[in-house]
């Protein structure tokens, strides 16, 4: 059977944009299916100051803008709409739309990336939009001059937290630790903001109130005496990480414990002929610079995995390949 | 590509504009980067549905009153109104279909 496409990228973020540039470059015009979050985690952002050959920065959404006419202009076509299946275990594998729509590939790169981790109770979800939320940029205005929560204690949670202060008239901080992981820099921003207050060893046990559908309140339990206590509120941020989203290949490439796709010898997966690039297999570094890194890396991998479809064996992975093809 | 049939909701025309038939409303901003990712499928459904529903962008920035009536505190926000009544409401990103089946259940709804 002959394939529709030389490849197919899954995910529109810098991993995957930059894998269609490249893939876009060496003539194999690529397909790239940008998903529901079209442009990825950069699209949440506001100011980008370290991506590299911007001294004055660049706003995410802008670079992202930029990224993607760039895999268009090399001839990368972008399909809107998202992933629902992939076929690994077939040669070509393929893949299907939530519409029907289903292309085969002789390779696929994986840059699904991830997405903002939610608490683990109910009640946030349920009051999602309704003052929980997991992007300051877009919902910190609707809380103009109201007591807010941001939970987490990394860099991006303090980011959210001092860029809020913008719009709440308090932001209370809750980590589940008594001291910050989140880089020096960023510590010292948020103590020395006023605005900011610090609510240590907590874990936020229920939103309240998901009966009026609106934040009224967060209730908190003390990860070290257990004492329970309710802060009135309006809104919640949650910036406790993120998950890989790496559900529609469960079962069919090799997949680490927390869920992140395993890569060896630059961005190889388990199976021959599927590459993966950015925060989907990275938990690490976890940076638009890292990402667009390793999809170039995944375009140049595929191209020489095609190329050698074509060539006599020369190694052990063509061998497999060639074998299970 | 932006669609025409795409229409501009205001503080001004909003409730003229709703108070019949099935409407779709996407309140958005400039400065939300997932309102920008959801606007091609905004787009897709006004070009799909012309004539059946009216679909139509509030800039929450620019007309905070009907924000504030509806008590939008996350964006994207999409309401789906029934004769001026919301008949549906969708927080966040969502996929082309679901909304779709959504607009046409209301429509069917139309003659109850």
């Amino acid at each position: 059977m002959k394939e529709d496409r030389h490849v197919i990228i899954i995910g529109s973020g810098p991993a995957g944009l930059t894998a269609a540039l490249y893939a876009a470059r060496a003539n194999l015009s690529p397909l790239l299916i940008e998903g529901l979050e079209s442009g990825g985690q950069l699209m949440l952002t506001t100011m980008v100051e370290n991506w590299p050959g911007f001294r004055d920065g660049i706003m995410g959404p802008d670079l992202m803008t930029e990224m993607r006419a760039q895999a268009e202009r090399f001839g990368t076509e972008i399909v809107e709409g998202s992933v629902t299946t992939v076929q690994l275990g077939q040669r070509p594998f393929s893949v299907s739309l939530s519409d029907g729509r289903t292309w085969t590939a002789g390779a696929l790169i994986v840059a699904t990336g991830a997405s903002a981790r939610w608490l683990e109770i109910q009640s946030d979800r349920k009051l999602a939009g309704h003052g929980v939320s997991t992007c300051a940029t877009c919902d910190g205005y609707f809380f103009k001059g109201r007591p807010i929560a941001v939970v987490g204690g990394g860099d991006s949670a303090l980011e959210e937290a001092i860029y809020l202060t913008k719009f709440a008239s308090k932001v209370t901080l809750v980590h589940r630790r008594d001291t910050l992981r989140a880089s020096k820099i960023m510590q010292d921003k948020a103590f020395a903001n006023p605005k900011i207050s610090f609510i240590w060893d907590s874990e936020v046990a229920d939103v309240k109130d998901v009966g009026k559908g609106e934040v009224t309140g967060i209730v908190l339990r003390n990860l070290k005496t257990g004492v329970r206590s309710e802060v009135p509120l309006d809104g919640v941020f949650i910036a406790i990480g993120h998950t890989p989203n790496t559900s529609l290949f469960a079962g069919q490439i090799d997949l680490d414990p927390a869920g992140y796709v395993v890569t060896s010898h630059g961005s190889r997966t388990s199976v021959p002929g599927v590459f993966a690039a950015g925060d989907v297999q990275d938990h690490v570094y976890r940076q638009a610079i890292t990402a667009a890194g390793s999809g170039c890396m995944a375009a140049i991998d595929a191209e020489r995995y095609l190329e050698s479809l074509t060539a006599p064996p020369v190694d052990v992975v063509v061998t497999q390949a060639i074998e299970s093809s | 590509m932006a669609s025409e049939k795409v229409q501009t909701f205001t503080d001004s025309n909003f409730d003229e504009v709703t108070k019949s038939g099935v409407v779709l409303v996407d309140f958005w901003a400039a400065w939300c980067g997932p309102c920008l990712q959801l606007a091609p499928t905004i787009d897709s459904l006004a070009d799909d549905f012309d004539g059946k529903v009216v679909v139509g962008k509030l800039n929450v920035d620019e007309n905070p009153n009907i924000a504030t009536r509806f008590k939008i505190r996350g964006i994207p926000t999409l309401l789906i109104l029934k004769d001026g009544e919301v008949a549906d409401t969708v927080v966040g990103r969502a996929e082309k279909e679901d909304l779709a089946s959504k607009l046409t259940s209301q429509l069917g709804a139309l003659g109850d």
